[in-house]
């Protein structure tokens, strides 16, 4: 008698749980849909709906609207969507790995690291050869946030608080901007006014192209992160409980900062730097989940990523119409606001 | 050779420097052994290497008789759980979801508890006694309610071994004595070999099978409780020069207070020891007597008081003895009587009383 009423009660609890999953997600999925129509609807040349369901669905139409549609619009959105989920994992994968809500690849420096070797890379490559793949971009970014993340794993041994650790992050992030600007400034290509624009963060100008990088990219880094939800979780209890646990402590380190490298060098080869997001997104998804646990946070932060991203960057084209705002600009105004809260309520807690 | 975990000329230590060497050590299974030292001797650091968190510096350590370090983490985690002095702080995880990590090593490739899992999570909170804790956020219970969540998370890992870094730290009496018995019912009946350190010696002596004294940069003592709960060896452990230590109760005393004694108390059968604990508070010296050396106060007499007047057990006070606590008591300012029982042997105390009392003392 007893052991079916404490069964039932393990039952309710994992059912309203789950229940409580179900609902987040299916609100995240029908917002992602949302914002999709918004965003294929709205743009500075004006689409009737008619016309837009003619030119997805029988591929015809006028060739303006078609290429607005196909060759702009839908890269576009894709790549924001895909862009905003990578961006959140890696925020939140170094939010894992160094036990700091507050950790995110923008604000620990890694963005900014990505973002100059990318615009190094662009310059000596448009240079010598007047062409540059994404996929040497990428490379770039990847190797420009692993410097950055071995800057900061070198002071984190030596600076156990946070609070420093994230001083040394945002100084680390001044340094590579500094060079980017400097470079970006002495360049004389005209390619390179394009990189202004990169480099203070922007999804305009994406390509079929760059959309198939990117999401081989990012989905393969999702699906290898999906599988490690168990390390993951255990990790979330220390270093020490996780290798009790039976998780080979080294190996695991060095992959969650590869994955998160790859993920914010991948997002900032096509993206540039994107402010916030990284930090904003995990923290209101667990908040809606309820729950921390990966194997269900995972999944959750990218298609939460997605749906923050593709709002910012509708409201940055769309805002100020036929002028267009820094992504970064939107994001910081809407994820700075939430880190803040973060702080506070964190604050309250321990006083 | 049927030991279960051994440690052969073991040396520990950081950054390659051994902080402590030669530690050779052999346990059997379901013996319960417990550190004991002073803080920074080394306790953590050697559990910590045990348990892999440190690299050995040196020797060997072996677990059914396989070595340590060849081990996989994966099979050590089926074989020993850990509870550590460091503070987690999950981000929202009820403490049952604390104590299912525990199940981490048995469960697939995502983590999914199943039906049995969830079976044996519940079970090791009840050992704890942690059922009611179950749906609450683990960083907003007490510190002795998340040693008890952290235990009831290392039982379910289901081990052979368990290591534990003081536990009983931030424990209150209740939980303390609730802790170290579900560590000895699970030594004893599951045949459950448990390592930890701890700080109360006296629990130490009542819990511990085999005890290890870690005291600079060798294991000082090695062996049952029995060998080494000594005034000599605990004194020297800890370096006590400011107070006694028991080693019949394992408790421990303030020093005395100094100089000629003032007040006499007569006493006996335990009635003289509030009196001379009240004493000690106010600094004043004093005597006792006349006490049978097999009585209560005189463990307690014997550490606090300047002087004690003392017969044989079970014999009448001699004249003698009478004597030697009349002289004793005439150079005390002040005598306290206290409620001692009057048998056959001890009528002499009595007149001792009389005697106080015509003086005008008592």
């Amino acid at each position: 008698m007893e052991r079916s009423t404490e069964n039932t009660s393990f039952h309710m609890e994992n059912f309203r749980r789950r229940s409580r999953y179900a609902v987040v997600f299916i609100g995240l999925i029908f917002a992602f849909c949302l914002i999709t129509v918004l965003n294929i609807n709205t743009g500075s040349v004006h689409i009737s709906v008619p016309d837009i369901f003619k030119i997805i669905f029988t591929k015809s139409g006028d060739a303006t609207a078609y290429n607005i549609i196909w060759k702009i619009r839908f890269p576009r959105i894709l790549m924001a969507a895909i862009l905003g989920g990578g961006l959140s994992l890696s925020g939140f994968l170094l939010q894992t790995f160094f036990s700091n809500p507050i950790a995110g690849p923008f604000v620990l420096g890694i963005s900014s690291g990505a973002k100059m070797m990318v615009a190094l890379t662009m310059i000596v490559f448009l240079q010598r050869f007047h062409v540059v793949s994404s996929y040497t971009l990428v490379v770039a970014a990847f190797i420009g946030s692993l410097i950055s993340v071995a800057f900061i794993l070198l002071f984190s041994r030596r600076l156990h608080s946070m609070a420093t650790l994230l001083v040394a992050g945002i100084m680390i992030g001044y340094i590579c901007s500094a060079i980017t600007d400097f470079v970006i400034t002495f360049a004389e290509d005209s390619d390179i006014v394009n990189l202004h624009g990169w480099s203070q963060g922007s999804f305009s100008g994406m390509s079929w192209s760059n959309v198939q990088v990117s999401a081989i990219i990012i989905g393969i880094t999702f699906l290898i992160l999906f599988f490690m939800a168990k390390p993951i979780g255990a990790f979330q209890l220390g270093e020490a409980y996780a290798q009790s646990m039976g998780v080979n402590i080294k190996v695991f380190k060095i992959a969650l900062i590869l994955l998160s490298s790859i993920l914010s060098g991948c997002v900032t080869a096509f993206a540039g730097p994107i402010s916030f997001v990284g930090i904003a997104v995990p923290h209101l998804v667990k908040l809606a989940l309820k729950t921390a646990r990966p194997l269900v946070v995972i999944p959750g932060v990218f298609l939460g990523g997605a749906v923050f991203c593709m709002m910012c960057d509708l409201i940055a084209r769309m805002a100020f119409s036929p002028l267009e705002l820094n992504i970064s600009t939107v994001t910081s105004i809407f994820g700075a606001p939430v880190v803040i809260v973060m702080m506070l309520r964190k604050k309250g807690r321990q006083a | 050779m049927d030991y279960y975990f051994q440690m052969k000329d073991l040396a520990v230590g950081y950054h390659k420097q051994p902080l402590i060497h030669d530690i050779n050590i052999n346990i059997e299974k379901g013996e319960i052994v417990t550190l004991i030292g002073p803080n920074g001797s080394g306790k953590s650091t050697i559990l910590k290497s045990i348990t892999r968190q440190l690299e050995l510096i040196g020797g060997r350590v072996y677990i059914a008789s396989r070595d340590l370090q060849g081990l996989s983490y994966k099979t050590l985690s089926t074989e020993m759980a850990v509870v550590l002095t460091e503070r987690i702080r999950p981000e929202l995880m009820t403490c049952h979801d604390i104590v299912a990590t525990g199940r981490y090593p048995y469960t697939g490739r995502l983590g999914v508890l199943s039906r049995e899992d969830e079976d044996k999570v519940d079970q090791a909170m009840k050992a704890v006694h942690a059922v009611e804790l179950g749906g609450r956020d683990f960083n907003a219970i007490s510190d002795g309610q998340r040693q008890r969540v952290l235990l009831a998370r290392a039982i379910c890992q289901e081990p052979d071994m368990i290591i534990l870094d003081e536990p009983t730290s931030f424990l209150d009496i209740r939980h303390k004595l609730d802790l170290l018995s579900i560590l000895r019912s699970m030594a004893k009946e599951k045949g459950i070999t448990v390592v930890m350190s701890l700080h109360e010696i006296d629990l130490a002596q009542k819990i511990a099978d085999k005890i290890i004294c870690v005291k600079g940069e060798q294991i000082s003592h090695y062996g049952v409780p029995e060998e080494i709960f000594k005034e000599e060896i605990i004194r020297d452990l800890y370096e006590i020069n400011n107070g006694f230590y028991d080693p019949v109760f394992g408790s421990i005393e303030l020093p005395r207070p100094e100089g000629e004694p003032k007040v006499f108390v007569i006493s006996g059968a335990g009635s003289g020891i509030p009196v001379y604990r009240s004493l000690q508070k106010e600094g004043i010296p004093f005597a006792a007597g006349i006490l049978y050396t097999n009585d209560i106060d005189y463990r307690l007499a014997k550490e606090l008081a300047a002087q004690t007047v003392t017969e044989q057990p079970f014999s009448d006070i001699s004249k003698e003895t009478y004597e030697q606590a009349l002289a004793l008591m005439k150079k005390c300012q002040r005598v306290i009587v206290t409620d001692v029982p009057e048998g056959t042997c001890n009528h002499r105390l009595f007149d001792l009383i009389k005697e106080a009392r015509r003086l005008g003392m008592a």
